[in-house]
């Protein structure tokens, strides 16, 4: 029997075959944004600055079926006048190709800062939103979704 | 896409002076991330709106810059406080450089 240790049976091979299968399905994934990439793009934006948490309401659903069209709204507590607003909020999303998902540029004549739009999300993820108010200070908010069906196609 | 991208806009065409109304529009694109591959598995180049601008007679007063993590045909909601009566213009750019336009009127009670 002793030589039968270097014969690879048929069931190992196909074992094999599984494996290599399953990191060739795996690797494309190494291609997608991760939380370096998130803070990467905010340490573009702002620097070293660091965002404190609050003053955000970050609406989205917990549980994405179809992660094509995923609901994001977002509100920034502000007065909106032209002494105190929000200048800019940024929506990232970690586990999708590109981190980037929005960028809002409000004015104090929206009155109130607020925002609805539909994004697509690849996996199950964060999303972390940032808030540039016009006196320069930043705020953020995270969310966790998670995703059924991925909504990046093959 | 077969067709030119159709803006939508819903705007109440009568306000109050300092009524704070919100504004939803949605334009028909396909928003192709350019991650996609097609059946012989080459990549379909990406073709999106980057730049969706509302402006109120003529002065910008929302803008929002979407990237490739925007679903097809893209809806965007928005706030505005009304101060008088006017015309919204709006405006989707789109990566090859063309422009899609509608416009809003608003009139005060």
């Amino acid at each position: 029997m002793e030589k039968d240790r270097f014969t690879v049976s048929r069931r190992d091979a196909l074992l094999g075959a599984l494996v290599a299968g399953f990191a060739a399905a795996l690797a494309p994934n190494l291609a997608f944004a991760d939380v370096g990439a998130v803070e990467a793009e905010l340490k573009k934006l702002f620097g070293d600055k660091k965002p404190a948490e609050g003053k955000i309401k970050l609406d989205i659903p917990e549980i994405a079926e179809n992660g094509l069209v995923v609901p994001v709204n977002i509100e920034v507590e502000s007065p909106m006048t032209d002494a105190d607003y929000v200048k800019a909020v940024h929506v990232f999303a970690d586990g999708n190709p590109l981190p980037g998902v929005v960028s809002y540029h409000f004015t104090p004549a929206c009155g109130k800062a607020s925002a609805a739009t539909r994004m697509r999300l690849a996996q199950t993820q964060n999303i972390i939103c940032v808030a540039e108010m016009s006196n320069g200070s930043l705020f953020s908010a995270k969310a966790n979704v998670k995703v059924t069906i991925g909504g990046c196609g093959g | 896409m077969a067709n030119t991208p159709t803006p939508r806009v819903r705007v109440p065409s009568q306000a109050k002076v300092g009524e704070l109304i919100e504004i939803k529009s949605l334009i028909s694109h396909d928003m192709e991330s350019g991650f996609r591959k097609d059946a012989d598995g080459k990549v379909i180049p990406r073709k999106i709106i980057t730049k969706f601008t509302a402006a109120f007679n003529g002065k910008v007063v929302f803008q929002a810059d979407w990237n490739p993590s925007i679903s097809a045909n893209p809806y965007q909601s928005f706030f505005y406080k009304v101060a008088e009566a006017g015309e919204f213009t709006f405006a989707w750019k789109d990566d090859d450089g063309s422009e899609y336009n509608a416009k809003n009127k608003i009139t005060v009670t």
